[in-house]
């Protein structure tokens, strides 16, 4: 136990936990947006995640930047990650809808049990995580340092940087974006009304197979962006990177309510922060352990999260 | 009863078999037991007319020790039997099956080892049953807080409950010493009529022996258990649980069962893989394993032991043995290397045409049929 390290670098310690867990709280939309319509753990979403790392990597690639390229300026970085946005956006959004039509959708069709579709969500991580393995040889890829770490300003003694105000400041955006779209929309609407009640939506109109396509978009493009944001800040990527993100972000959704869209967020932030300050408490090996006791310990007092399970009620 | 429902129909193998008397059942299990327990002995493909040594074999794997191999597919098969009990019969996920193994071989390894922290150093033989129930203490204190809730969390659980056992051992330098891991773990005791001991280094035939007589004891007890008032409790829970709840069955109790009884059979394994190993670290316990175990279940046939062993043969043996078929061919494919990605689509393609496994279990076949037969007016309205 150490808790002048705790105590000392408190501030630093909630900064840095801030930052980790926006990124956790981005990719647990996608488990969250999931759950609350097919009531379905999506575990190939860490997959998805996994995907858009790659394709953002890559596309920095072909626009030219290697490991030992200098920062670009102000124009071509922000052309960088606009394109690595995109690519990644997409293709984390196709690997998601390729996953819904390839496996899940079938099952759906014969009306399979619940295990059935856990079994296949695990297949599904496996295959997109092997193949990748395969085709990268299993090795680790180091990226470009698009945007150098700046510190912009201290707070309390703690530095913020520029890469840490821009990844909490695109998850705002993103979550806030998220939100309205779900609370508002016309599609919105429709997906509150599947994961209230699939039966009854169908029959007032709502296509569900669509509305279910377009939930896997939309955790798909989260992911992409967490996945920018990824590389943007660790500048590193290997065919397993998804799997200790997909778990802590899917204890993220369970922390704040799976199924409610502010509660990934809330979920999300709490846990980077917790898992900092347990890291400064107790040495960094315990850090990966806090997510999850936290997990277990509010399973047993608090099942349905913090904020409640309620996707089709959100506005409440 | 069988002979008339079958009439008008060729007999299928099942048939037949359950046609034949019982003597002629029996004799044919002794027999195959037999051969199993033969099966890694040189001797007996020289007798057989297999030249050894050259690339001719029917079973034996060419590329690896063939006993090591075998003890590596009973090692597969007695956790497959074990899960077997948690995702057949109880329809449980459990993902993180193998931090029970790996807690199994550490207990065994901190408790006899001289290198380790604890300084014990019992004999191996004393040291099992308490690796046994550590698993099923575990289990038990795993299972409580998450067996009351949907299924699906305590997948995520467990799944994560294996990788930070893993984690752990393989970052800390306390008492599982970290990637150095725990040596010295000593051999099962017993010495041969030369005086040599039964269970040395080089020859993997013993342990073999062992875990095989082990496998069939677990059989045993496992199939006396789901022929019990506890299995039928357990197809009771998996089927409906409110409806099992509502008939007076305490589901959660026997969910807790079925998870503790896995949770042990996965202990004794891994303490069984310790005891063979004499050294182990973290690099042993990786989750690819966890889902091999899992595609092992279900490829044979979920809720069937048959099946379990089937599918625990599958996953283990037949990458090795294609490793060999391979340099025969001339074909340089190690089917180890492709084995996880093979398994995820044939999982995904079986969930999707034949769920109920290789071998099913015919309750789970007709489960899965009642519901594709559900489906079907519901299918009609949504996709106009």
């Amino acid at each position: 136990m150490n808790f002048d390290e705790l105590l000392g670098n408190f501030p630093a310690l909630t900064i840095t936990g801030l930052e980790q867990g926006a990124i956790y709280a981005l990719v647990a939309l996608g488990y969250t947006l999931v759950y609350g319509v097919l009531r379905l753990i999506n575990f190939a979403h860490s997959e998805v995640f996994m995907v858009g790392t790659f394709t953002a990597f890559w596309t920095w690639e072909a626009l030219g930047y290697d490991q030992n390229s200098a920062a670009p300026a102000l124009g071509p970085l922000i052309l960088a990650l606009a394109a690595g946005l995109i690519v990644a956006g997409v293709a984390s959004a196709a690997t998601a809808v390729t996953v819904e039509l390839v496996a899940y959708r079938p099952l759906r069709r014969r009306n399979a049990p619940p295990l059935a579709f856990l079994i296949t969500a695990i297949g599904a991580s496996f295959v997109l995580a092997e193949s990748f393995g395969i085709g990268t040889s299993r090795a680790p890829f180091g990226m470009p340092t698009l945007l150098p770490s700046e510190t912009l300003f201290t707070v309390f003694g703690a530095a913020v940087t520029n890469i840490q105000l821009l990844i909490l400041g695109v998850t705002l955006v993103m979550m806030v974006g998220l939100d309205q779209f779900v609370n508002r929309s016309r599609l919105g609407r429709g997906i509150r009304a599947v994961a209230q009640d699939p039966d009854t939506a169908a029959l007032m109109g709502v296509n569900k197979n669509r509305v279910i396509l377009l939930v896997f978009v939309l955790g798909g493009l989260m992911a992409g962006v967490a996945a920018l944001l990824w590389n943007v800040r660790y500048e590193f990527t290997k065919f397993n990177v998804g799997f200790l993100i997909g778990l802590k972000a899917f204890a993220a959704a369970v922390l704040g309510g799976i199924g409610n869209l502010r509660g990934a967020l809330l979920g999300g932030l709490l846990l980077g922060v917790v898992e900092n300050y347990a890291a400064g408490l107790f040495g960094g090996e315990w850090k990966d352990f806090t997510g999850f006791v936290l997990l277990i310990v509010l399973l047993m007092f608090r099942p349905t999260g913090l904020l409640g399970e309620s996707l089709g009620r959100a506005r409440a | 009863m069988t002979a008339t429902v079958d009439k008008g129909r060729p007999a299928g193998f099942k048939a037949r078999w359950a046609a034949m008397p019982k003597q002629v059942r029996w004799a044919a299990l002794a027999a195959l037991i037999v051969l199993l327990y033969i099966l890694p002995n040189k001797w007996f493909y020289e007798y057989l007319g297999f030249p050894i040594g050259s690339e001719y074999f029917a079973l034996y794997t060419t590329r690896s020790d063939f006993a090591g191999v075998l003890f590596d597919t009973a090692v597969f098969v007695l956790l497959a039997v074990g899960l077997n009990v948690v995702v057949g019969f109880a329809g449980l996920l459990d993902l993180g099956y193998f931090g029970f193994y790996a807690l199994g071989a550490y207990t065994v390894a901190l408790l006899t080892s001289p290198e380790s922290r604890l300084g014990t150093e019992w004999p191996w033989l004393a040291a099992v049953p308490i690796a046994v129930m550590v698993a099923m203490i575990s289990g038990v204190i795993l299972g409580g807080p998450t067996l009351r809730l949907r299924g699906d969390y305590l997948a995520i659980v467990t799944l994560g409950f294996a990788e930070m056992i893993r984690l752990y051992a393989a970052r800390s330098e306390g008492i599982a010493q970290g990637q150095r891991g725990i040596p010295g773990i000593p051999h099962p005791p017993g010495s041969g009529s030369d005086g040599k001991p039964l269970f040395g280094v080089v020859d993997a035939r013993p342990y073999y022996w062992l875990l095989l007589t082990l496998i069939l004891l677990v059989i045993v007890l496992v199939r006396n258990l789901a022929n019990s008032r506890v299995g039928r409790a357990w197809v009771a829970t998996r089927e409906d649980e409110d409806a099992a709840e509502v008939m007076g069955v305490p589901t959660f109790k026997y969910k807790l069962w079925a998870f503790a009884i896995g949770a042990a059979v996965a202990g004794l394994t891994g303490a069984v893989f310790a005891g063979k190993q004499t050294f182990i670290n973290s690099d042993q316990f990786v989750l690819e394993s966890s889902i091999l175990v899992l595609a092992a279940v279900i490829l044979g046939g979920v809720g069937n032991i048959k099946g379990a062993i089937v599918g625990g043969a599958i996953t283990w043996y037949l990458p090795e043995w294609l490793r060999g078929v391979g340099e025969l061919l001339g074909v340089e494919f190690d089917a180890a290397e492709y084995r996880i990605l093979i398994f995820g689509l044939v999982v995904i393609v079986m969930m999707i045409f034949r769920p109920q496994g290789i071998v099913p279990n015919r309750r789970r076949a007709a489960e899965f049929a009642d519901r594709r037969q559900e489906a079907v007016p519901q299918e009609k309205v949504s996709s106009e």
